[in-house]
């Protein structure tokens, strides 16, 4: 049976880990490739970096990491921030990446990621959502690296989770907006509502705070995976402690 | 030497890397006079079936892979390459196991791409599986499979079973990424390295 993921989610920041309160005051988190191989040896499913500041710095991200974690790290990972050209996610790939994450430019241009697709592959191309609930509304936001320049799409969430597969996305990473940071769980009917939308594999993203929030989102909602940055990062929630409780749970996971 | 079949997909690097980490020297070749004086041969490969097999007849490789009796891993399309046929454009595919690839059908709690870890259900006995248990965890992403045959060594399922590792003489595939499977992949690829070219 195939496990549910959990996947940690790396800012990076001139190449390293960093993280924000509130999208500012970064922190220095330590040595991106140390970082990657303890999340690796504590049995992390996969890995996510995400550059914070790329998308609406309008610059690419700096990849000369990307190639020193893909020869030390073997478990797969998605590289994510300001990629905007066929060449940008060639060189990330190329570099031994096994996925590219696209969010804002493909908002502003959404045949970008059929052009992806079509160059790379569907399993490449994740699609990133961040979306805000809105009254009884689920809405897309854009620019969301950096507060100052976030702003609301036009789309509604669900719609677009089904034109971004229709494009050619493999996946989905949907970021529920209300939830992040906040550690109160994920958003379950949000997640839910774009998991029946779509067929191709659905990551929740925001509001993991303790280990029950994940059992109760593979409980209620057939969501692939999950991923989260600060209750890792902390080490709040140890990756074998959270292994363990699942297994425990009954919930299928890679121990 | 280790040839690396260049299929043109993207995920290259990191079976380059992988052996490296192995301590393996390997190079990167569409050349049929590099692949023949290979030690063993990988053929890796993402991406679609019909552009795969394009770039082999343009390179002149479809012949020189069949012809060849060293040991050959295929890995993920690179393994559904050497069965007969993909629906996947219907697209006729190496010939070296008989039976056909066939999609995955979307269905409530099975998103395609099957894409993750997944458990590895030993078949038979095979020098690829030394030091794998039974259930082990392996990392997937393809939304086309092989069907369980004789020549199946290791199956897992995903509402359908399907074949996870397979072999037949000199030619073995796995439809998982070992380069990207932790311990388990790292000692299935040492299982191939090992193996008498």
């Amino acid at each position: 049976m195939l496990t549910k993921r959990i996947i940690a989610c790396l800012d990076v920041k001139d190449g390293r880990v960093v993280k924000g309160v509130q999208f500012r005051n970064h922190v220095d988190m330590g040595d991106i490739l140390e970082l990657s191989q303890r999340y690796a040896d504590e049995g992390v499913d996969e890995l996510v970096f995400y550059d914070i500041t790329a998308s609406s710095d309008g610059r690419v991200v700096d990849k000369s990491w990307v190639n020193q974690i893909a020869r030390r790290i073997n478990i797969p990972f998605c590289v994510a921030g300001g990629i905007r050209t066929i060449a940008d996610a060639k060189a990330i790939l190329n570099d031994g990446a096994d996925k590219i994450s696209v969010n804002s430019p493909a908002l502003e241009r959404p045949e970008f990621i059929s052009e992806l697709a079509a160059t790379f592959g569907t399993q490449c191309v994740v699609a990133g959502i961040d979306s805000r609930r809105e009254g009884d509304k689920l809405q897309v936001y854009q620019y969301t690296g950096d507060e100052t320049k976030t702003i609301k799409s036009k789309r509604d969430t669900v719609s677009w989770a089904r034109e971004v597969t229709r494009l050619g996305a493999g996946e989905i990473v949907l970021n529920c907006m209300n939830n992040d940071g906040v550690r109160q769980g994920y958003d379950i009917a949000q997640l839910a509502a774009v998991r029946a939308a779509v067929t191709v594999p659905v990551i929740a993203s925001g509001g993991a705070g303790d280990y029950a929030h994940f059992a109760d989102l593979f409980r209620q909602t057939d969501i692939d995976g999950a991923l989260a940055a600060s209750v890792f990062h902390s080490g709040k929630i140890p990756m074998p402690d959270l292994k363990a409780y699942l297994k425990s749970a009954e919930i299928e996971v890679r121990v | 030497m280790i040839a690396i079949i260049d299929s043109g997909g993207a995920n290259i690097a990191s079976v380059q890397f992988a052996l490296e980490r192995l301590g393996a020297a390997s190079v990167l070749t569409d050349d049929a006079t590099t692949i023949r004086s290979a030690d063993k041969v990988l053929l890796p490969g993402v991406g679609a079936a019909p552009v795969a097999m394009q770039r082999l007849a343009q390179t002149g490789l479809v012949d020189c892979i069949r012809d060849l009796t060293k040991p050959v891993l295929g890995i993920c399309l690179g393994m559904q390459l050497l069965f007969a046929h993909s629906a996947e454009g219907d697209t006729p595919l190496l010939g070296l196991f008989s039976s056909d690839c066939s999609g995955f059908t979307p269905a409530s709690g099975r998103s395609v791409p099957h894409m993750g870890w997944n458990r590895l259900a030993c078949r038979q006995d095979h020098p690829l599986m030394t030091g794998i248990d039974d259930g082990a965890h392996v990392y997937f992403v393809h939304s086309y499979f092989a069907p369980v045959t004789s020549d199946t060594v290791a199956a897992s399922s995903y509402g359908d079973d399907f074949t996870a590792i397979v072999a037949k003489n000199n030619f073995m595939g796995c439809q998982f990424h070992p380069e990207r499977s932790g311990p388990v992949g790292a000692q299935i690829l040492r299982n191939f390295l090992e193996m008498p070219s």
